[in-house]
């Protein structure tokens, strides 16, 4: 097998772990154990193997073990030793000092810039906390799909972040009176700049993920119609020419500073954009589905993604995290998930309650027990 | 921590563990160093202080820091006044002057635009600068800023309010670094460097 796994993972005074080493053959990874056992605190410290704040999103310091009586986290480390066909590379990550909100990240024990990591490892994931991705707001489904977009073009981030400091700039310029429109006119071409690079990604990720989906035949998976309703998205997904969005932008964010000034927010540009799924067959609406069949309709496009990803040349395979999703999907899709996982033979980690749940994987997937007192392998 | 020495070098620790770089831990060890070597560091370091205080003072042209004002680089009659490079703080000249590839003067802006940290263009010597590149001879301003959201914004903020000074404004090129591998270097920095790719 060649795609990118972890071989050995290990863990110091990462939330619920004191110290704990895997070590791992390439092969898909679940974790069965009760609720508090620390199974989705193993997916984080993985997720914390690429740029960004991890699969919660939590702030460093919150990251390291806390005993009873310490203010702030220890400091923590995850590091691992990842293989790609005949490549090892050892990445490491945490903080140094207990408390630190510095990330420090090395490569083969040199110290690097976070982005670094994207080269050796990218990730998708699917948590609990996108169960109701359908049914809140846009900006959860927005950071989902930036996230997918993010796996294909780790510099998307960058894009997002230049946008949002931008954004954040031109408002307190807005809200605080007389503004130069000097400085307004700035901002706003950084913000039509980056805005418009976001959009871009957005659309050929969209583009791509609807012809995967669209190619891959007969599967136990509700089909997804996908769209992106933002306007920007859309003239990108157009084939509008890069300098035409970017002064149509510029020019809309011109015209609406004082509206903006008054609803204390931009009511225009790419931040407001949405992502649309429909359920193929059935022709509803995501949000009109069973919770099932949401659950099943994300995790199809998930698996999109990382049939993409796996397929890229010269890109590292994604490592799939799949926290709790086994247990919302009937027999007939979980046989159909561990199937699909072996065919794209990628290295998954997933969690369940529950060791039956992990039955059809049996020989085809390490297994461990989560429990207080650490992991136990169970084959 | 509790105070193990008595006040004069309390203070001591106290002022170094601001300088940038210096935390209260690297502090003592450096007032440690200075008091155990008083001959050879302390007293000369405080003379150089003094002597600093009294003698180093802004550019009223640019900015900069000398013990003469116009700075010896405004002085000097064999640099080439028609260039002006616009850099962020007098460490962004040093790093110029180091690389010895320009020959014109400088203007030191103060900092960069940042609504979110009050930084606004009232705080930076921009009117200065619009008043220098309209003066008689000068024909091109320079703008060598960070590539930063902030480093960008700025530079975007002096090219609209240079527009009608009369002399054309650049920015430095962004892309390969000398001596850079490509296969290493980050998407972004790629990007940008096809963007702005010339004539072989």
């Amino acid at each position: 097998m060649t795609a990118t796994a972890l071989i050995r993972l290990s863990l110091t005074d990462f939330r619920s772990y004191e110290a704990c080493a895997l070590e791992l053959d390439g092969r898909p990874v679940w974790l069965a154990g009760p609720n508090g056992a620390g199974k989705t605190n193993l997916l984080e410290a993985v997720s914390f193997l690429i740029p960004g704040r991890g699969l919660r999103g939590s702030g460093l310091a919150e990251v390291g073990r806390r005993m009873p009586g310490e203010k702030v986290g220890r400091a923590w480390a995850v590091s691992a030793l990842v293989r790609a066909g005949d490549d090892e590379v050892r990445l490491g990550t945490g903080v140094e000092q207990p408390g630190a909100a510095r990330r420090i990240v090395r490569v083969d024990g040199e110290p690097a810039p976070p982005g670094r990591l994207a080269e050796h490892v990218r990730q998708v994931w699917l948590t609990p906390a996108q169960d109701r991705l359908f049914l809140e707001g846009a900006a959860d489904r927005r950071r989902f799909f930036d996230r997918l977009v993010f796996a294909a073009e780790p510099q998307h981030a960058a894009h997002v972040a230049a946008y949002e400091k931008s954004m954040r700039e031109r408002m307190r310029l807005l809200t605080d009176g007389p503004a130069d429109p000097a400085w307004l006119d700035a901002l706003e071409a950084r913000l039509a700049e980056a805005g418009t690079l976001m959009a871009e990604a957005r659309a050929r990720t969209l583009a791509a993920l609807a012809a995967e989906i669209g190619t891959r035949g007969e599967r136990p998976f509700p089909q997804a119609r996908l769209s992106l309703t933002g306007d920007w998205e859309r003239m990108a997904g157009e084939g509008v020419d890069f300098a035409e969005i970017e002064a149509r932008l510029a020019k809309a964010l011109a015209a609406a500073r004082e509206r903006d000034g008054a609803a204390g927010r931009a009511l225009t540009g790419p931040h407001r954009g949405d992502l649309s799924v429909i359920h193929a067959e059935k022709d509803r609406a995501a949000a009109e589905c069973s919770t099932g069949e949401q659950k099943a309709l994300i995790l199809n496009l998930v698996l999109a993604q990382a049939a993409r990803l796996a397929r890229a040349e010269g890109q590292p395979a994604p490592l799939l995290l799949l926290d709790e999703v086994a247990a919302h999907l009937d027999s007939r899709r979980r046989a159909a998930l561990f199937d699909e996982i072996e065919a794209l033979g990628l290295q998954a980690f997933l969690t369940g309650t529950d060791e039956m749940l992990f039955e059809g994987l049996a020989g085809r997937a390490q297994g461990f027990r989560a429990e207080t007192s650490g992991l136990a392998s169970i084959g | 921590m509790a105070a193990s020495a008595g006040p004069e070098i309390e203070r001591l620790i106290g002022l170094l563990s601001k300088l940038p770089g210096l935390g209260p831990r690297s502090a003592r060890r450096a007032a440690l160093a200075l008091l155990k070597r008083r001959e050879q560091l302390l007293l000369p370091l405080s003379d150089a202080l003094s002597e600093a205080a009294a003698r180093v003072k802004t550019c009223q042209v640019c900015g900069s820091l000398d013990t003469q004002d116009p700075c010896a680089i405004c002085a000097d009659p064999a640099r080439d006044g028609t260039l002006i490079c616009v850099v962020e703080e007098v460490g962004a000249l040093w790093a110029m002057e180091r690389a010895g590839a320009f020959r014109g003067r400088y203007h030191v802006l103060g900092g960069l635009l940042s609504a979110l940290d009050g930084v606004g263009p009232d705080a930076l010597r921009i009117g200065p600068l619009v008043s220098r590149a309209a003066e008689e001879g000068v024909r091109e301003v320079i703008l060598a800023l960070p590539a930063t959201v902030d480093g960008q914004t700025t530079a975007h903020y002096l090219a609209d309010r240079l527009a009608g000074a009369g002399v054309s404004v650049t920015m430095l090129a962004r892309g390969v670094p000398v001596g850079g591998e490509l296969d290493w270097l980050d998407d972004g920095t790629i990007a940008q460097a096809m963007r702005a790719r010339r004539p072989a």
